[in-house]
């Protein structure tokens, strides 16, 4: 039974990552119909970037504020000038693989510029344990979550709370009209780009330290994300939430109690079924839109 | 005129010849660019070091030895072409790869060709193919796991024994030898788990052990992952020993895990920390040449070039076909001739037998805490 409890709690952990990870891959999708499928390697590069900075110098928190920075600029606004809007008049599945051709560019320009072999990557929560319940939960566990949560939190607010939340969820839901009554749609769009480039840093920032910084460490999350937004419902916040927690228990207790070679299968099944069952996902509403 | 051309370029041919036919002709293929740089560098060098250091003191029976380099930039593909170029110039002694991949598809070619082929692959399939041309230079797995099991047995005094694998050739050869040794002892395996290679996230396995609670955890992964889950087990407050191979307690995997990594021990067969005075001598000497302290890899492509040495002095002549057999059965004693830094015997496969370490992370520090000597 603890046993069960200490795969619960690290399936969190790891599914409040997915979270992270695959909202932004739905709020993409909701304001400007991109599917991202360089997401994994968005998370891989930040950490990188943090890296760099401390190899040139830069303290820790210096290199973590630099590296969410550098993200933003690269992964948010480059990459929307340089190969959303370029593409995106194409339709979307040009694009879609205009960012799988992006991914691998990004694999190999780190393994070309940084090295192929993995490098260490310090933890922002210190290592030991906390007493919960009777049951020692390690710190680092609890500031995933807690971090996740709190940005997750943060995300809901801006979206539901205020002005500026309002006018992007009016820009998602239908432009046209949005702009008629004189919500800068254009600017909304940029905002989500940036929010997923800050998304993707943070959890970046989170799984590093213990994935370790490689270059082909994104496949897995990339991967683990887009499952988990299509499981959640791929137009909505709280369903790519849901999805990500879900999938990051599955995938613990399908390692622990199916077996360690079957455990991204068990995803996949899930993944199946739902789109068989329920094609909007758990928690997304049906939509009909024209690509 | 032209009489005298042409006895001046058959004297030149003849003269040419004789100069080759002093020296003997060394073919290395080894992993000098791709994921396996580092490997096949360090057995580059320590190669050039010995053979530097030989010719120095007037070669192998009065004839110099001399070496050609060629990159299988880690692909077995690549190395199997490499190699049948290496045979086809007639080399006396075929020397690499490193990986084992890349020995098994090329090995094939040297014993066709009857040419004596020294590795550093370490899989235990290597030498059970019946190949009779094939020499290791550090321990297969059938000669390292009996040491461990008996670590674990003899030394940490585990009853039970928690058995994390890689599961893929590597990882699946030394779980079957070390689970067959540890039964055979009379350790209990109490959790039996494979992992996949590239495996990021070892929750679920650390929650395994924990819940089968045993008295030590053999980990048998490679380097990267044995650093995630060196790191998830001091997560999840695991504290019984933890005992594995090189793998678990290289330079890389310390640099990765950090402080998570303390405390872990591991078999070593060859390190050049060796509390054994030749290696450090040896240490001295490639880190003078070539501005860095080598791995085993470098100790590895050194013993090589010692082994055609002190084979050829065995024979008394140069004969490559006569080599394989004469180095079947052959102790070196390392006080007979010093290049081979330890005693070691090979036996009729070409698996070696020598004194092999038990290292333990210190503080981020390799630190050798006993010689384990040889088995036979």
């Amino acid at each position: 039974m603890s046993n069960l409890f200490d795969l619960l709690v690290a399936g969190l952990a790891t599914g409040a990552i997915y979270a992270l990870v695959a909202v932004g891959f739905t709020l993409l999708w909701q304001t400007s119909q991109t599917i991202n499928f360089a997401q994994g390697e968005f998370v891989m590069l930040p950490a990188f970037l943090m890296l760099a900075a401390m190899h040139a110098g830069a303290p820790f928190w210096l290199a973590i504020i630099l590296g969410i920075l550098l993200s933003m600029i690269l992964l948010g606004l480059a990459f929307k000038m340089l190969l959303v809007d370029p593409m995106m008049r194409h339709g979307v599945l040009p694009l879609a693989i205009a960012t799988m051709a992006l991914a691998i560019g990004i694999k190999e320009a780190v393994k070309q510029f940084f090295s192929a072999e993995a490098s260490p990557f310090p933890s922002i929560v210190p290592t030991g344990d906390v007493s919960i319940l009777g049951h020692a939960v390690s710190l680092q566990s609890i500031g995933v979550l807690v971090v996740a949560i709190l940005a997750v939190f943060g995300l809901t607010t801006l979206l539901n709370r205020t002005s500026l939340g309002h006018q992007m969820q009016a820009a998602a839901q239908n432009p046209t009209v949005a702009r008629i009554i004189g919500v800068p749609v254009e600017r909304m769009i940029l905002l989500t780009f940036l929010i997923n480039a800050f998304l993707v840093a943070l959890a970046s920032l989170l799984i590093t330290p213990i994935y370790l910084a490689k270059f082909s460490s994104g496949e897995v999350l990339g991967q683990a994300a887009f499952i988990a937004a299509i499981v959640g419902g791929f137009n909505q916040v709280r369903g790519a939430i849901a999805g990500g927690l879900l999938i990051g228990v599955l995938d613990n207790l399908a390692a622990a109690y199916v077996s360690t070679q079957y455990r991204a299968a068990v995803p996949m099944i899930f993944l199946i079924a739902v789109i068989l069952f329920r094609p909007q996902g758990l928690l997304g509403r049906a939509e009909e839109r024209t690509v | 005129m032209k009489s005298t051309l042409l006895v001046g370029a058959l004297l030149t041919a003849i003269t040419t010849t004789g100069a080759f036919a002093q020296t003997i002709k060394l073919a290395d293929v080894a992993e000098l660019s791709g994921g396996g740089a580092t490997v096949g560098t360090n057995w580059k060098n320590g190669i050039d070091l010995a053979i530097e250091e030989i010719n120095a003191k007037g070669g192998v029976l009065g004839r110099k030895l001399e070496v050609t380099h060629a990159d299988s930039q880690s692909n077995p593909g690549v190395a199997r072409a490499q190699v049948q170029k290496a045979l086809d110039a007639d080399p006396y002694v075929l020397l690499g790869p490193g990986y084992s991949g890349s020995v098994k598809v090329t090995a094939p070619l040297a014993a066709e060709a009857g040419i004596t082929q020294i590795m550093g692959g370490e899989a235990a399939e290597l030498t059970q193919a019946g190949n009779k041309f094939l020499f290791r230079t550090s321990f297969g797995q059938q000669s390292s796991m009996p040491k461990v099991a008996k670590y674990i047995h003899d030394d940490m005094k585990a009853k039970s024994v928690a058995v994390v694998w890689v599961n893929n050739d590597f990882g699946r050869g030394g779980r079957d030898v070390v689970i067959k040794e540890l039964e055979r002892l009379g350790s209990k395996v109490v959790a039996d788990l494979s992992t996949e290679a590239g495996q990021a996230d070892f929750a679920a396995d650390v929650g395994k052990i924990k819940a089968a609670n045993p008295d030590a955890v053999f980990v048998y992964l490679n380097e990267e992952e044995s650093a995630r889950i060196l790191k998830e087990l001091k997560r999840q407050g695991v504290t019984a020993p933890l005992m594995g191979e090189t793998t678990l307690i290289g330079q890389k995997v310390i640099e990765l895990a950090g402080d998570a990594a303390n405390g872990a021990r591991g078999h070593v067969g060859l390190t050049t920390d060796a509390p054994v005075d030749l290696i450090k001598g040896f240490r001295d000497r490639f880190s003078k040449k070539y501005n860095y302290v080598p791995d085993h890899n470098g100790l590895k492509g050194y013993l090589a070039v010692y082994m055609v040495k002190a084979a050829t002095e065995r024979m008394g002549k140069v004969d490559s076909k006569a080599f394989a057999d004469t180095l079947h059965g052959l102790t070196i004693k390392a006080a007979d001739e010093p290049g081979i830094l330890m005693d070691v015997t090979f036996d009729g496969n070409g698996d070696i037998d020598r004194q092999s370490f038990l290292v333990e992370v210190v503080e981020g520090k390799q630190v050798v805490k006993q010689v384990l000597p040889k088995v036979k």
